[in-house]
């Protein structure tokens, strides 16, 4: 039984507190419900000339510093930044000229070295020429002396040939035109 | 019958507090804790903005990420005209937000569970932001009350209609406040009593079911911990969507 009524109180305890008594949160004959308005209207207007005179503008102050700090902070990476891809184009420029400057030098040190190189072959070419026209000439004369030098020979060995063959000297005349016409076909053929 | 009961209620009475100082001027218990919360606000900035650091400590954090909080809240809400009132938003939020979050810890009374201060507060955002509509609008700001392009023979149903809505603002605000810490409070002091009461009636059995009202008031805790920052949220968004009513008319 004591048990039961327990359990009763228990599932009752909520509404029965409530019940109980009236709320103290309704009991406006209780001057202190006032007065704890009255109080909390003082401790509200000095909270708020605090905040609004001294809290609030302080925070402003530091999160605008802070903005204007980081404002100027990136306005100054901004400008370095510029001032670097500044540097970069010059250098580039710089460079591109002094390829530049450098493959005319190259260029004209070529055309020059290939000018020098015409002008020495063309002249050691002269040169060759020259003495081979010499060498041809001496060959010929060499050769005109030397089939010069033959005939006699030749008709020298034909009358001594026929000398002994015959025993009678033929005629100079006849002799030196038949040695001519055999050397002649000789070297026709 | 003997054995201790459920008081749910003792802990919303008023007594006086500070003394006997305190007792002469009427300074309540509950202006014992409006005290603390004011003091602990104001603390928070002086000990925050010791330094005014560049890169922020944990204070200063705290009071940079609460005043960027409200400030957003009211631009957001009112407009750039907002800003005029910020200072008193936030004055209206901090203070109930430390009121609430304060009264979870006992010994601290919950102010905001008295119906007498939260219709003080929000009777105070209403009379305010009216004036604030009567001062930036003149006689005009009454066609707040007249709804745009609504047939006129709807006018005589509708305009009472927006008034009764207008008027009926304070009480919403006051009573979500009260209410919600009130039953908290209730619901805490409840489970609480259950534990006594178990432990009265079946003794050591008793004592071993108690691990259930203790872990419901365990959960609570998390839930009240969320009504305290939602319902001071609410409050003070609130109180920036009636000044934004007053300053735009719509």
């Amino acid at each position: 039984m004591r048990r039961i009524s327990t359990a009763i109180l228990l599932a009752l305890a909520p509404s029965a507190a409530l019940a109980e008594g009236t709320m103290p949160q309704m009991d406006f004959a209780n001057p202190l419900t006032s007065y704890q308005v009255l109080w909390m209207a003082v401790i509200l207007v000095v909270l708020y000339l605090l905040l609004s005179r001294w809290g609030l503008p302080q925070v402003g102050k530091v999160l605008e510093n802070r903005s204007a700090v980081i404002a100027r902070d990136l306005a100054a990476a901004r400008a370095a930044k510029l001032e670097a891809d500044k540097a970069v184009a010059q250098l580039n420029a710089t460079i591109t000229q002094a390829r530049g400057t450098a493959q005319a030098e190259v260029a004209k040190a070529v055309a020059t070295a290939k000018a020098d190189a015409t002008a020495t072959a063309a002249a050691l070419a002269a040169k060759l020429d020259a003495k081979l026209a010499e060498s041809e000439a001496q060959i010929a004369a060499t050769k005109a002396a030397a089939l010069a030098a033959i005939k006699p020979v030749a008709a020298e060995a034909a009358s001594s040939i026929l000398l002994k063959l015959t025993g009678s000297l033929p005629a100079e005349d006849k002799l030196a035109t038949r040695v001519n016409d055999a050397l002649a076909a000789r070297k026709a053929a | 019958m003997a054995g201790p009961t459920i008081d749910a209620l003792g802990q919303f009475s008023l007594t006086t507090g500070l003394g006997p100082l305190g007792r002469a001027g009427h300074f309540t218990n509950s202006n014992e804790t409006m005290l603390a919360s004011a003091v602990i606000i104001v603390g928070l900035f002086a000990l925050g903005l010791r330094r005014h650091a560049l890169v922020p400590g944990r204070l200063q954090s705290l009071v940079e990420i609460l005043y960027e909080f409200v400030r957003n809240m009211c631009v957001d809400t009112i407009g750039e005209e907002g800003l005029r009132f910020f200072p008193l938003v936030f004055t209206i939020f901090s203070f109930i937000l430390l009121g609430n979050l304060l009264g979870l810890f006992p010994y601290f009374f919950a102010f905001t569970s008295h119906i007498a201060v939260t219709l003080a507060l929000s009777l105070f955002v209403f009379i305010f932001s009216t004036g604030v509509g009567f001062y930036t609008h003149g006689f005009r700001f009454f066609k707040f009350f007249v709804p745009a392009g609504v047939p006129v023979w709807l006018l005589p149903l509708l305009v009472p209609i927006e008034i009764i809505s207008y008027l009926s603002r304070p009480v919403s605000l006051s009573v979500r406040l009260f209410a919600n810490m009130t039953a908290g409070h209730v619901m805490w002091e409840v489970f609480a009593g259950f534990m006594l009461l178990l432990t009265a009636s079946f003794g050591i059995y008793g004592a071993f079911a108690s691990v259930v009202p203790l872990g419901l008031n365990v959960a609570l805790a998390a839930l009240e911990l969320l009504v305290a920052g939602l319902q001071a949220y609410v409050f003070a968004i609130l109180t920036c969507l009636y000044l934004h009513d007053a300053v735009h008319m719509h």
